[in-house]
């Protein structure tokens, strides 16, 4: 289907890190079934690295490529340097994205960062550095 | 691959016939049917048999056919055009929740323009009942709108009903008939309607060509100024060729409908019992009988519609689906919404259009390639994964 680049077919044909993790570090949701586009990422952490990051999700072949994207692009990257990763720099790295799906299924980075938050903020409250 | 399209509510293929009729329009008569010289003789001479070809078709007569350029147009016509010469009867038209957008939007552009308009509901199988038409319809009430059958979700309504009803009340009744038109016997008398619009494109016709038929002695207001062609009510040099195609398409319809309706209702009720007995929590929308002949339609808990088309396009079946991602507007189905489902339900929105060349062998490499497709998603849904632990929890 043309609509999409090579790239993101290639994700959603054979989309990276699909699952859950059992007894994860942190877990961050974003969307709604509402717009038609859910995400869940799970992270484990270990020494500030993203050790294991999975994913699930609902949505439209967009929003499959994206999750696997950002999946594989925090795999293994510091909690900053994954902070860092942006709607725009998943796009980019997908060649592109629909302009009307920019936004709804594009929220990979979004739930990324909520399941880092998640971990950063459940360390604080089990007083682990 | 195995290529099967099952995509006839978007568009029908062009049957050979039809095209054939068509080419001398595109080629040596290329004249102007209004011009008086011989070249305007044979588009002129093709364009009335186009007319009697469509009239045929639906009983009526062929100068109660004006060509449009889709159905889109028709509708839009029909609305708007009916509304505005009949503004002395009153300034309030009556729509269903699920017409097609050419139909919703006209009634909010006539609210613009002054007028306005009551939406009737439908019950869950998306049908309109009559009464909740009879209720909606005012003093001033001059124009009522309702669809012959829903292309999303293949339901067909009960016009004579309403019609009755229309009749009694002195008010114009207008149905699209965009889905049923050359595809289910429709007869303008029997049902009682005042006006009814239909597309080329949905059987087996060409796009780009429509009509509208309109009951002799109806006023209407042109959408378009300009010529006196179609009697002075649609101005513009006619597409000779599409009218061409749509007549002929017309025609074959009529002489194939009673086979075309046997076998299309054998591969549908195959595809809508089969397809619920292999996957779980899939849910027929739509009236489960009262339906199209062609029309299978399903919604798929827990995954999204987009991706499970593209997926299907992977294996070589075409389909479409009414989720908020695959419109272009990016909201779900307004048809299934007002059928009371819940977003999450309807993103999961698969609709089957079965045409005249599909077979039995094609639904059944549907029935085999989509349940692992739908497993594979469900894989991969956080919806699915919720309802998993729901469901493990409570038993």
């Amino acid at each position: 289907m043309p609509i999409y680049s090579e790239k993101v077919m290639e994700h959603f044909m054979h989309p990276r890190n699909v699952g859950e993790i059992e007894n994860a570090d942190g877990i961050g949701e974003e969307g709604n079934p509402v717009c038609g586009d859910m995400m869940t990422f799970y992270v484990k952490v270990k020494d500030g690295r993203l050790e294991d990051v999975k994913f699930k999700t609902f949505g439209c072949g967009a929003a499959i490529a994206v999750s696997s994207m950002v999946s594989e692009m925090a795999m293994g990257k510091t909690i900053e340097e994954a902070m860092k990763i942006t709607p725009k720099s998943v796009a980019d790295m997908l060649e592109g994205l629909p302009k009307n799906k920019f936004h709804c299924s594009n929220l990979g980075a979004q739930a990324l960062h909520k399941a880092i938050e998640d971990y950063l903020s459940k360390q604080k409250a089990g007083g682990k550095a | 691959m195995r290529k099967v399209y099952l995509d006839n509510n978007s568009t029908t293929p062009i049957l050979p016939e039809v095209r054939d009729a068509m080419l001398p329009f595109l080629g040596e008569y290329f004249g102007n049917p209004s011009c008086l010289h011989e070249w305007g003789d044979p588009p002129r001479e093709a364009l009335e048999t186009a007319r009697g070809q469509v009239a045929d078709l639906i009983g009526g007569a062929p100068e109660e056919i004006i060509f449009t350029a889709s159905g889109t147009e028709a509708n839009n016509f029909a609305v708007k055009g009916l509304a505005t010469s009949n503004q002395k009867k009153g300034k309030h038209v009556v729509v269903s929740a699920i017409e097609h957008f050419s139909v919703l939007n006209s009634a909010k552009t006539l609210e613009k323009m002054g007028f306005t308009y009551s939406t009737v509901p439908v019950d869950k199988f998306g049908v309109v009942s009559p009464a909740a038409v009879r209720k909606a319809i005012r003093d001033d009430t001059s124009v009522v709108s309702i669809m012959h059958a829903n292309g999303e979700v293949g339901t067909l309504e009960p016009i004579r009903e309403i019609a009755a009803i229309t009749k009694e009340k002195g008010v114009i009744f207008h149905t699209d008939a965009v889905a049923t038109a050359g595809s289910i016997p429709v007869n303008v008398k029997d049902l009682g309607v005042d006006a009814l619009s239909l597309a080329g494109n949905m059987f087996y016709g060409p796009k780009g060509i429509g009509a509208l038929w309109l009951k002799k002695g109806t006023r209407i207001t042109p959408l378009l100024d300009g010529g006196l062609q179609e009697g002075g009510r649609r101005a513009g040099t006619e597409n000779v060729a599409g009218i061409v195609g749509l007549g002929k398409a017309a025609e074959l319809a009529k002489a194939q409908m009673t086979a075309r309706v046997a076998h299309l209702t054998v591969l549908r009720d195959r595809l809508l019992k089969e397809l619920p007995a292999r996957i779980s929590r899939v849910m027929v929308t739509g009236h489960p009988q009262n339906r199209l002949p062609g029309h299978a339609s399903f919604c798929v808990e827990f995954i999204e519609g987009e991706s499970m088309l593209m997926l299907l396009n992977s294996q070589g079946v075409a389909v479409t689906s009414g989720s908020a991602c695959t419109s272009r507007a990016l909201l779900s189905s307004h048809v299934l919404l007002a059928m009371g489902l819940p977003h999450e339900i309807a993103q999961g929105s698969l609709l089957f259009g079965l045409g005249v060349n599909n077979t039995v062998e094609d639904v059944d490499y549907v029935l085999e390639v989509l349940p692992p497709i739908v497993d594979r998603l469900r894989q991969m849904s956080p919806l699915y994964s919720k309802f998993l632990k729901q469901q493990s929890k409570g038993g």
